[in-house]
């Protein structure tokens, strides 16, 4: 009701360039929840690893310390961004954009329940998996334009690092998008509401997490690779390395620091749609909603800077071996498992 | 449309199972080789001659009218005409003498394919013998990459025998091409095959991308890549003739580069003569007969109404291939470069055969024309894989034996050998009663029938210049003192195989009837 | 001008624009780059067609796979520009001479009946099926031999590729970990028993 008069309103108000203005305020409705969720993972994840390590935290800041991504934020743009000497002044700019635009414009096609999504494009898992592909770009440039040996090896690595494990995401989306018949992420999440268990009230068990098991495994732990994250980490390893933006500073760097928590975030709430039922409700007494998305974005957040906080970081070789010789053959073994399942009498996803 | 509500209807795959059994077969053996610890491969090396053998045998006994001619060639005409329906009975082939297509009319089978194919088996299984000394003698080549991308290769040639669709050649050729660009770099120490190989891919990709061109400017015009699509719509007359000639012309240029004729030729010595001298083997001798069948599925079977276009433009290509191909060879030291431009030059005279089908609308001419080309490549191919065979015969570990000069007085050293080089030399040059011979005067016969007299004498012009390198590497052989004495090293089976090569050259230049009868009855049975 | 056609003419001129940057550029990193700029411009066109798989894929495979490992490659290597542009000026008459030769038969040849070719339009098809769904359908009925000959083509390329580069096993220093866990203390340490020796 809300909705249908402010857009009359709006359709009075600006006339023929309405639609233009509903899609930039449609689009800002999604991005300015983000870069809070943004801002506010950031703190979560030092409270969270604060906890585990039986610290307290950031509690300074404000009340509860709840201030304290606002002042981060502001300390970063005050600083300068030093631009190092020989280095490719474009490029180098431009990097930190290629790493964070991506995070972004994936949003267009996530939906956040059966009706709302801002383009409901056909083909929108492909759109998504060729977006993020692009991320990499921000990494192998931002290493290249440096003029720094170390950047650049940085980069390399990470960029090699990325590119193998979206092999083995990729192979891992086939399979679901096999099941579901569709790459319409509406539509996926549609199918993961109906089976067996989902007839009984017990929806959470007919999501693709459980039929799957093997892909979401690989999923998840491909999508720690695919963002950098710890502890596979191989972009910042303060101990021992150095990543591809040591020679970033002020905004420049941070605006690679919000690419990161933002595909942190594209990323999990891939996972609650691909393989938890994204707005479905586990039991069926309570009703479908978005909440039940975020909250499983939440869980699966969660579950990053759990694994952060617990597990100590691979090599790179062990990496590049993880994902090479044990995801991308398993992948392979159980696309064709899936495929005879689905051939089968025991089809479980007509 | 969900899945369940998605028809599938398969594809008849008998006609293909040559090919099914082939591919499934490479892959078979990639993956026994991972657990074969000597060094040798000599487990390799047989399951790859087992499936050419079984290939052979499948093809065989899904093509009737193979059948027939196989029976017939063995036994006689009588067992032939007695034996064939039980066997078909008994065996259920389905496909019988008529051309039958399939996936979607992609794929074709007829008699003509079938014939080649068959040559084809022969020839690679004749090249994989021969090189297996050579191959073994040289560590970083006797890996089992080298049978299994002989086997792609096949595979791909195999393809491109039987397409009726533009884009099956295309990927056909693609995959030949690949195999044997890795083939080529196969040794990885030698600088010289390296430069070869960049060389043949370089410009092998520009042919590719030609051919390309001109296959979508056809698409372009007609409307269809299907090879009988396209020749009913141009007799139709509904293409658009001026993309058609510009296709053409793309589509010729492109077959050119991969027959390797003038002014397409570039890369053929470099690439002949780089090669490690097993790999030169097989690019002299089987592409040829794919290269042959694809001239007469685009330009025969799809564009026959353009005849008069083409036609002229192979004139052009063959008249320039003959002369630069025999002159050019006359300068060189290094039989392997020598033979490469005697590679242009058969080339060359291969097309005559091909240029005479058609004759001012007049199809009167076209199965005797064309049936004297595939005769010619036929033949070609054996003489080729015996002359490339008698290097690999007297090379050894860190030894090539390509100069010229390595071939003096090979006479002292093994009188028989030295008989059968001059076997093949007399057939390339076209001396009397031998094969080579009988497929310049089919094709010569075929020209003058034509009515393109000129045409005729120039070739006989081109190749009495040819004759000269030839009868000089026989001058060496039996009338200069040897540089070395060292024996023929040789196993004993590739000795055999190379007199029973020898052999055939000349008794096929007594007896060429039967073959020429073959290649007739099958183009027959095809067009 | 309808909306389309100025969404075309931007994307062209962009097109055209990262095209030539391509091979003007004088640095091959940036080169590359314009080639990224060219590939996603040339999606864009293909997505005003409606073909979106198409213009996804082209993004997904070019963009997100082919041009990262191209520009591994230009990155690592140590390419002089200089040298390799020193005949750049004396080659660019003939080669323009040469370019334009070939613009002008092309034009004369196809312009007569240029218009011809846009009488076939698009062909639309009756079924309501998505691009997607349309191509996948296409790939397993139609172009089922081609398709997978393709694949054939693509595991030839690999076999190629291993059998070039593979040589000998190298020997690396490697260390597995899932067997240093269960090192044990006596495997690595050995406590003797011994006499203390008499100070003389």
């Amino acid at each position: 009701m809300m909705i249908d008069m402010l857009q009359q309103l709006l359709q009075g108000f600006f006339g023929p360039v309405y639609p233009l203005v509903w899609t930039v305020l449609k689009i800002v409705l999604i991005i300015v929840p983000l870069l809070l969720g943004v801002a506010y993972l950031t703190f979560w994840e030092r409270k969270v690893i604060g906890w585990m390590q039986v610290r307290i935290g950031p509690n300074r800041v404000g009340p509860w310390g709840l201030i304290q991504p606002i002042a981060d934020g502001v300390k970063l743009m005050m600083k300068e961004i030093v631009i190092p000497t020989g280095s490719d002044k474009g490029v180098f700019l431009i990097a930190p954009m290629f790493a964070f635009a991506p995070a972004l414009a994936a949003w267009a096609v996530i939906p956040f329940n059966d009706t709302l999504v801002l383009a409901n494009v056909n083909a929108s898992l492909l759109y998504i998996m060729a977006i993020t592909s692009i991320g990499v770009y921000g990494i192998i440039l931002s290493g290249w334009a440096s003029n720094s040996k170390y950047a650049f090896l940085g980069g390399m690595r990470s960029a090699a690092q990325m590119i193998s494990y979206e092999v083995a995401m990729g192979l891992a989306l086939v399979v679901v998008l096999m099941v579901s018949n569709s790459l319409n992420l509406g539509d996926i999440v549609k199918s993961q509401g109906q089976g067996m268990f989902a007839a009984r009230g017990l929806g959470f068990l007919s999501w693709n997490w459980l039929p799957l098991l093997p892909m979401f495994a690989v999923y998840l732990i491909s999508i720690v690779a695919e963002t950098n994250r710890a502890p596979f980490d191989m972009a910042e390893g303060e101990s021992e390395i150095v990543g591809f933006h040591v020679e970033y500073s002020g905004m420049a760097f941070a605006v690679f620091f919000l690419a990161e928590y933002a595909n942190m975030i594209l990323v999990s709430s891939l996972t609650a749609l691909l393989f938890l039922g994204g707005w479905l409700s586990p039991v069926g007494f309570l009703p479908d909603s978005m909440f039940w998305l975020f909250a499983k974005i939440t869980a699966v957040l969660f579950f990053f800077l759990w694994i952060r906080a617990t597990f100590p970081r691979y090599r790179y070789d062990q990496i590049m071996r993880l994902g090479w010789k044990v995801f991308i053959p398993l992948c392979l073994i159980w696309l064709v498992v899936v495929g005879c399942w689905m051939m089968s009498p025991w089809n479980i996803w007509k | 449309m969900t899945l369940a509500e998605m028809q599938f209807v398969l594809p008849n795959l008998s006609p293909a199972s040559a090919e099914i059994f082939l591919l499934t077969m490479a892959c078979v053996i990639m993956m026994v080789d991972l657990f074969v610890k000597e060094k040798t491969r000599a487990l390799t090396f047989a399951l790859t001659q087992i499936t050419l053998v079984g290939t052979a045998a499948v093809t065989v006994l899904t093509s009737a009218g193979l059948l027939s001619i196989v029976i017939a060639v063995l036994l006689g005409p009588d067992a032939s005409a007695d034996l064939t329906p039980r066997i078909v009975e008994v065996f259920g082939i389905r496909t019988g003498e008529e051309i039958t297509y399939t996936f979607s009319s992609m794929y074709v089978a007829d008699l003509m394919g079938s014939v080649l194919k068959l040559t084809l088996y022969f020839t690679v299984f004749v090249v994989m013998l021969y090189s297996r000394s050579y191959v073994l003698d040289r560590p970083q080549m006797a890996k089992a990459e080298f049978y299994t991308l002989s086997l792609f290769a096949t595979l791909g040639m195999m393809v491109m025998i039987s397409a009726n669709h533009f884009l099956t050649i295309y990927i056909g050729l693609e995959l030949l091409s690949l195999s044997l660009y890795a083939m080529v770099a196969l040794n990885r120490d030698s600088v010289t095959a390296t430069e070869a190989a960049m060389k043949y891919f370089v410009l092998g990709a520009l042919a590719s991308g030609l051919l390309l061109y001109g296959m979508s400017m056809i698409y372009g015009a007609t409307g269809t890549l299907e090879i009988t699509g396209v020749a009913e719509r141009l007799y139709m007359g509904q293409a658009n003739k001026t993309i058609l000639i510009f296709g053409l012309v793309f589509l010729v240029s492109g077959i050119a580069f991969k027959l390797g004729v003038v002014p397409f030729h570039m890369w053929i010595p470099d690439v002949y003569h780089g090669a490690p001298t097993a790999v030169t083997l097989f690019i002299a001798s089987a592409p040829k007969l794919a290269a042959f069948a694809i001239v007469i599925r685009m330009l025969v079977n799809g564009l026959i109404v353009m005849a008069q276009d083409w036609q002229m433009m192979l004139i052009i290509l063959s008249v320039l291939s003959m002369a630069i191909g025999n002159l050019a060879a006359i300068a060189q030291t290094n039989l392997k470069r020598m033979l490469a431009y005697s590679a242009i030059s058969h080339m060359g005279f291969m097309l005559l055969g091909l240029v005479t089908g058609v004759v001012g609308g007049d199809a009167r001419f076209a199965l005797n024309a064309y049936s004297s080309s595939m005769f010619y490549v036929i033949t070609y191919a054996l003489t080729s894989v015996g002359t490339f065979g008698m290097i690999l015969l007297l090379a050894r570990a860190g030894f090539e034996s390509d100069e010229l000069d390595d071939f003096k007085g090979l006479n002292k050293r093994s009188p028989w050998f030295a008989a059968v080089m001059m076997m093949m030399m007399f057939s390339m040059a076209g001396v009397p009663f031998f094969v080579g011979f009988f497929a310049k005067f089919s094709v010569l016969q075929a020209v003058v029938a034509a009515g393109y007299l000129w045409l005729a004498l120039a070739a006989v012009f081109f190749s009495l210049i040819g004759a000269f390198y030839y009868l000089r590497i026989v001058k060496l052989m039996y009338f200069d003192p040897p540089k070395d004495m060292t024996p023929i090293q040789a196993p004993f089976d590739m000795k055999l195989l190379m007199s029973a090569n020898g052999l055939a050259v000349a008794l096929l230049g007594i007896f060429p009837q039967a073959l020429m009868s073959i290649c007739a009855y099958s183009l027959l049975r095809s067009l | 001008m309808e909306f389309k056609t100025f969404v075309f003419y931007f994307l062209s001129a962009i097109l055209v624009f990262a095209s030539l940057r391509v091979v003007t550029s004088r640095n091959p990193v940036h080169a590359a780059l314009y080639l990224v700029l060219a590939f996603f411009t040339a999606s864009g066109v293909w997505m005003l067609l409606q073909a979106e798989f198409l213009a996804i894929s082209l993004v997904l495979i070019y963009v997100g796979a082919v041009m990262v490992l191209f520009l591994f490659v230009v990155m690592m290597l140590d390419i002089n520009i200089d040298r390799l542009r020193e005949g750049f000026w004396s080659y660019l008459p003939l080669g323009s001479i040469i370019a334009l030769l070939m613009v002008a038969e092309m034009a004369l040849v196809l312009g007569g009946s240029y218009f011809d070719l846009f009488e076939n339009a698009v062909p639309q098809t009756g079924i309501a099926e998505s691009n997607v769904q349309a191509i996948g359908r296409l790939m397993f009925t139609e172009y089922v031999y081609p398709f997978e000959l393709a694949s054939v083509i693509l595991l030839v390329g690999i076999v190629a590729a291993v059998a070039l580069t593979q040589r000998e096993k190298r020997k690396t220093k490697a260390v597995s970990p899932s067997r240093q866990v269960f090192v044990k203390a006596k495997d690595r340490v050995r406590v003797l028993q011994m006499p203390s020796e008499p100070r003389d």
